[in-house]
């Protein structure tokens, strides 16, 4: 027979905690014809405050192949850790660094490796491929991924990714086809888009850093952005 | 029979939709959320009156809904109100306690005194039991001087020297705990409040844009709006027109409009027309 519980009996209490934060940021991709383009913000958050104006999410993996990670900046330094000494050990095994398209592909493993407990990250890569042609591969949290040709992701993407649609994908317009856009008119597109996102956004701002990948290797720029 | 809303309201709130609404979010509708004017409000008194300061930054969620709010509301001629919290709430709470007051002064024929102001305020969000969403930085002159008090959307209130509210109320108190001194000049007091409010507007995600200023004194206000432009917005580089014709038109069909000739009329220049 079951007795009364214990009078100082209580039942077990679960206690709630989030291994989550969002730390915002905005990531940004453009492939173009010779050439990809990644711009980041520099700005690091969590609420109400800003823990950095100086951290760029942008990552060099190797001399032409950069990645965009943003969302939880734990999940991020930890992810970009991974792949770093994943790439190393590719190059030391295979005398040359990783083409863009199978980084990409690895980086769908390892984020499909935590499907249960995901990295809390938005991920874009950007390169060259076989041919010499630049390339947006964007990914989700848990590892699906495509290539794309310009893609925003972070806390202002739905401010630039209709802008985007509408400069370089040429939607919803009657006679306009979607073409190349020449790299110098695409980097001024990316200091507008973001310069607007700033206004809006309260997880955007600071500066953002533009790095253009091309056959001669990576070569980044800043650009400032408002502070409040 | 309820009376249907078209009828002109008694006063108070109406709650007449509160069981219904209550039902549709138990059934899992979202209500579209207020605004919230995450805020930085300070004020200070100086030597001869008090200094209000306000950012101008109105966010719903993480997005800015206003980058030019005005958050130094008037109570009176000699005394002005910053609202940190639901736009709205801030807004209205100050207005109502704003008329009370001008009647107030219509029936003592006396200037109104800052205290009266903060009591009438503070009663009023103390009935609402913080379901009033309005944290107040209340300051003015007076036939006692300078006042200044900070209210809670609870009600209670307190009568400091400097005093700042809002989720920028840390850094811009940061800044007040430095550097305030008693008895400042005017000059010292607005730098002090400005560098408060940029304070907020740099470090606190919830406040940005501008600085607005009120400084008060015993015959005269002056409202500065804005103050400073702390955050100039960003120079586009590229320009984004479209081709005449970028619209798709599904049909088109052009129509002679009919009208009547009533009457001709001919006119001529006083100088004749150069036709060499």
């Amino acid at each position: 027979m079951m007795g009364e519980p214990l009078s100082d009996y209580k039942a077990p209490v679960q206690v709630h905690f989030s291994p989550y934060e969002f730390n915002g940021g905005t990531i940004l991709a453009i492939a173009g014809e010779d050439y990809a383009l990644i711009a980041t913000d520099t700005r690091l958050s969590q609420g109400f405050s800003i823990h950095s104006r100086e951290s760029p999410k942008t990552y060099p993996l190797s001399e032409k192949t950069v990645l965009g990670c943003c969302g939880f900046h734990g999940d991020v330094l930890t992810l970009t850790k991974v792949l770093g000494a994943r790439l190393q050990i590719f190059e030391k095994d295979h005398n040359k660094p990783m083409p863009t398209p199978s980084v990409a592909a690895m980086l769908s493993t390892i984020l499909y490796y935590r499907r249960f407990f995901p990295y809390y990250t938005h991920n874009l890569v950007v390169g060259l491929d076989e041919e010499g042609k630049g390339c947006v591969y964007s990914f989700d949290p848990v590892g699906s991924y495509e290539r794309e040709f310009y893609r925003a992701k972070g806390s202002a993407s739905a401010m630039l990714q209709p802008l985007l649609d509408n400069q370089l994908g040429g939607k919803n317009q009657q006679g306009v086809e979607r073409q190349a856009m020449p790299l110098k008119q695409c980097v001024a597109m990316v200091k507008d888009v973001f310069t607007s996102a700033a206004e809006r956004d309260i997880y955007t701002g600071d500066s953002i850093i533009i790095s253009v990948v091309t056959k001669e290797g990576t070569k980044s720029e800043q650009f400032p952005l408002r502070k409040d | 029979m309820a009376a249907p809303c078209v009828e002109p309201a008694k006063g108070g709130f109406s709650f007449e939709n509160c069981s219904r609404n209550a039902r549709f979010e138990q059934m899992g509708l979202k209500f579209p959320k207020a605004y919230k004017t995450g805020t930085t409000i300070a004020g200070v008194i100086y030597k001869d009156g008090v200094v209000l300061g306000a950012d101008t930054r109105a966010t719903e969620d993480t997005v800015v809904a206003d980058k030019n709010c005005a958050k130094i509301h008037y109570i009176s001629d000699n005394i002005y109100c910053c609202g940190a919290g639901t736009a709205a709430d801030t807004e209205m709470t100050t207005q109502m306690i704003s008329g009370q007051l001008e009647l107030h002064r219509l029936a003592t024929g006396r200037a109104p005194r800052v205290c009266t102001a903060n009591r009438l305020l503070k009663q009023m969000l103390f009935r609402y039991q913080g379901y009033i969403g309005a944290a107040l930085v209340l300051g003015g002159v007076d036939s006692t001087g300078p006042n200044l008090y900070s209210i809670w959307p609870h009600g209670s209130t307190d009568k400091l020297p400097y005093v700042t509210m809002g989720s920028g109320s840390l850094a811009a108190m940061a800044t007040f705990e430095d550097r305030f001194k008693p008895n400042m000049t005017k000059e010292e007091a607005m730098k002090l409040v400005r560098d408060a409010i940029a304070a907020g507007i740099f470090n606190d995600l919830g406040s940005g844009s501008n600085v607005d200023l009120c400084v008060i004194t015993k015959d005269k206000v002056e409202y500065i709006r804005p103050h400073e432009i702390a955050n100039a917005k960003g120079v586009k580089q590229g320009r984004y027109l479209y081709k005449r014709g970028t619209t798709a038109t599904l049909s088109s069909d052009v129509k002679k409009i009919e009208f009547d000739v009533i009457g001709t009329e001919v006119k001529t220049s006083a100088q004749p027309m150069d036709t060499q």
